[in-house]
């Protein structure tokens, strides 16, 4: 970004650009109630006609106070709470939190709860990309995704509910492992699922791929380059679409990636239409590991040794996740007692919603739908 | 609150449950539960607090085999646990008690960068690593220059977080503000910490991370810190008008501003 300090200021009508001064030009309010808002996002936009001149984002109306919650819980209480953030991905919400707090303690999951975590957490990254492709299909104007995804989604969501009870907020792992043992069939179910799954990406990218009223929509829309990715803080597809080829899972390996083989997609022009391939790309990866963690699903013990009573020792400790939109962290303090300190979320989608201003800037006002819809933001994780 | 965190050191299996529920029920009430439990980590290691005076042979084993005494203690102790008898058991158990956990500590962290840092910024920073993250803490008033050397020579060029954290029993400065920061090319992460007192302003990274611009909102949001130099100064997750900052300490978990609430949504509470 060239002048970083100047996206804030698009307000002030002494400062807009000459060439766009025009009686047409209009302040309108988009959401927060609005159906391609994806939940309770106002955008306030400086129109001028129907091009976009600036915009700004007014966020919070779902603010729960996550991060005061957490200082007022046991580490081991406040697990439920991070699934209700990022609720379209639980499980990695749960992956962040769980070995956030396995590092301040100093312990590490047995080999078998890794696999399955990794197995439940590609699972839950499917889930959302599917979520994602539906709803941005749609807002663009295509309803057939949506259908397709959902129908497909709904068999992750029972392989959830079959391991643990819950199809969105599973509150699926426990900190030093797993709460349960896979059930009966599980591993059965899971390898159904990848044959079947994937010639239904296929089948997305049949529809789409090549469709002429989707390439006209997404190409070129919202760019975003690699450059301004990371004077943003922009990551997760985004980010990799604009051609930085960095993902955690192979920067940073958690959990149990290392093992695994698989690549990171990258687009190149950093438009709403790469970022849809790289996703495309990513659930394929995904399936990928599924497939080798499953077929290597080691026996043995599925939780460490964790004291009931948990008191991590005084301390600071950050831990980030390559979540399916993007970094996820925690930050946690310990003072040696029960309950953290404090317990900062780092959230993907709250630091990927400050670049809708920059990607928005001279595009027209559909647009700005697809590139909200482009960035998969989900609210509850930006407010928090 | 002593009371409720003695039985989890000296009875663990079931006796813990129900601290921790109490706890629930009275957070409303006061924000004192975290401060409590503050203090508790300095009085929680000494289930030798809980010894009377008749005891002193078993702070040895004290942790370990706490079966053999503690359940008399736990009915009849907590009731007078707070009270001298105490203060005079404690200090003949506390050595044991923190042997329990070998916990790591923090260490020097050296490596060229941290060398050329000191020569260029002197005493101001102390460079240090636990459980493998690096982090530096720095005085107040390096807090421009050395971000921007950061960024610009050290190619820190994403800002992961820009936080901060409330310790209210420091006196002066009881504020840090935490910048989280990645770099591409190395692959490498740190922390840099400073400490602010209330009041005080910070000035703000905007210019050399733009990522930093929502985050350092949130941070002023949620602690009160202003940012100097920032573009835009405001609230960002709660309405503005608001009262309060709900992140520090004194603010209480239910606590809440009140005339917001009946003037804005027109109701006597949001409770």
């Amino acid at each position: 970004m060239t002048e970083p300090t100047s996206s804030l200021s698009h307000l002030d009508v002494e400062e807009r650009e000459k060439p766009f001064l025009d009686a047409n030009e209009l302040v309108i309010n988009m959401g927060p109630q609005h159906p391609a808002t994806h939940g309770v996002l106002r955008v306030i936009l400086r129109l001028d006609g129907e091009k976009v001149l600036g915009l700004e984002c007014v966020i919070g109306y779902l603010h729960r106070g996550v991060e005061k919650i957490a200082e007022n819980r046991t580490y081991a209480m406040f697990n439920p709470y991070v699934d209700r953030m990022d609720y379209v991905a639980a499980v990695s919400n749960g992956l962040g939190y769980c070995e956030a707090v396995e590092k301040l303690l100093g312990v590490e999951a047995p080999p078998r709860a890794q696999h399955v975590r990794v197995i439940l957490t590609e699972l839950n990254r499917l889930t959302s990309h599917q979520l994602w492709l539906g709803t941005h299909a749609l807002d663009i104007g295509a309803i057939t995704p949506l259908f397709y995804t959902f129908r497909d989604r709904e068999e992750i969501l029972k392989i959830f509910e079959k391991y643990c009870g819950a199809r969105l907020t599973t509150h699926a792992f426990r900190i030093g492992g797993l709460q349960y043992e896979t059930y009966d069939g599980f591993e059965k179910d899971v390898k159904n699922f990848l044959t079947f799954v994937a010639p239904k990406i296929d089948e997305y990218e049949e529809l789409l791929t090549t469709n002429r009223i989707w390439v006209e929509r997404t190409k070129g829309v919202g760019i975003l380059s690699g450059q301004d990715c990371i004077a943003l803080g922009v990551t997760g597809p985004v980010l990799r679409a604009s051609g930085v080829k960095w993902d955690l899972r192979k920067a940073q390996p958690y959990a149990n990636y290392k093992n695994f083989d698989f690549e990171i997609p990258v687009g190149q022009n950093g438009d709403t239409y790469d970022r849809y391939l790289v996703r495309m790309a990513e659930m394929r990866q995904s399936l990928r590991i599924i497939q080798q963690a499953v077929d290597a699903l080691p026996e043995g013990p599925i939780m460490a040794k964790v004291p009931k009573v948990m008191k991590p020792p005084v301390g600071e400790v950050y831990h980030s996740i390559e979540a399916p939109k993007g970094e996820l962290g925690y930050f946690i303090v310990s003072d040696g007692s029960t309950q953290p300190y404090r317990l900062r979320v780092r959230p993907p989608s709250f630091v990927n919603l400050q670049a809708l201003d920059k990607m928005c800037r001279g595009q027209l006002v559909a647009d700005v739908i697809a590139v909200i819809g482009t960035l998969d933001i989900v609210l509850g994780e930006v407010d928090r | 609150m002593p009371d409720e965190t003695k039985p989890p050191a000296s009875s663990p299996p079931e006796a813990e449950p129900k601290p921790t529920a109490d706890k629930t029920v009275p957070l409303g009430g006061v924000k004192a539960t975290t401060s409590g439990s503050v203090q508790s980590e300095a009085k929680s290691g000494e289930p030798g607090g809980v010894p009377l005076p008749g005891t002193p042979p078993t702070p040895d084993p004290g942790l370990a085999p706490p079966p053999t005494s503690p359940p008399l203690k736990a009915g009849s102790a907590p009731a007078a646990a707070g009270t001298p008898t105490a203060a005079a058991g404690t200090p003949a158990a506390k050595p044991a008690a923190p042997a329990k956990p070998a916990a790591p500590v923090p260490t020097a962290w050296n490596s060229p960068m941290v060398a050329k840092l000191k020569a260029q910024f002197g005493s101001g920073m102390e460079a240090l690593t636990y459980l493998g993250q690096n982090y530096m803490t720095v005085d107040r008033s390096l807090i421009p220059e050395i971000l921007q050397v950061l960024h610009n020579d050290e190619q820190f060029d994403y800002c992961v977080d820009v936080t901060a954290g409330h310790y209210p029993q420091r006196e002066k400065k009881e504020f840090d503000v935490i910048w989280i920061l990645y770099s591409y090319a190395r692959n490498e992460r740190i922390r840099v910490k400073t400490q602010i007192g209330d009041g005080e302003s910070i000035p703000s990274s905007v210019p050399i991370w733009p990522a930093a611009n929502w985050l350092e909102r949130e941070v002023y949001d949620m602690f009160g810190i202003k940012f100097d130099g920032h573009p835009d100064m405001k609230r960002i997750l709660l309405p503005e008008g608001w009262k309060g900052h709900p992140l520090r300490k004194d603010y209480g978990i239910l606590q809440q501003d009140n005339e917001w609430v009946q003037i804005n949504l027109g109701i006597e509470s949001g409770q």
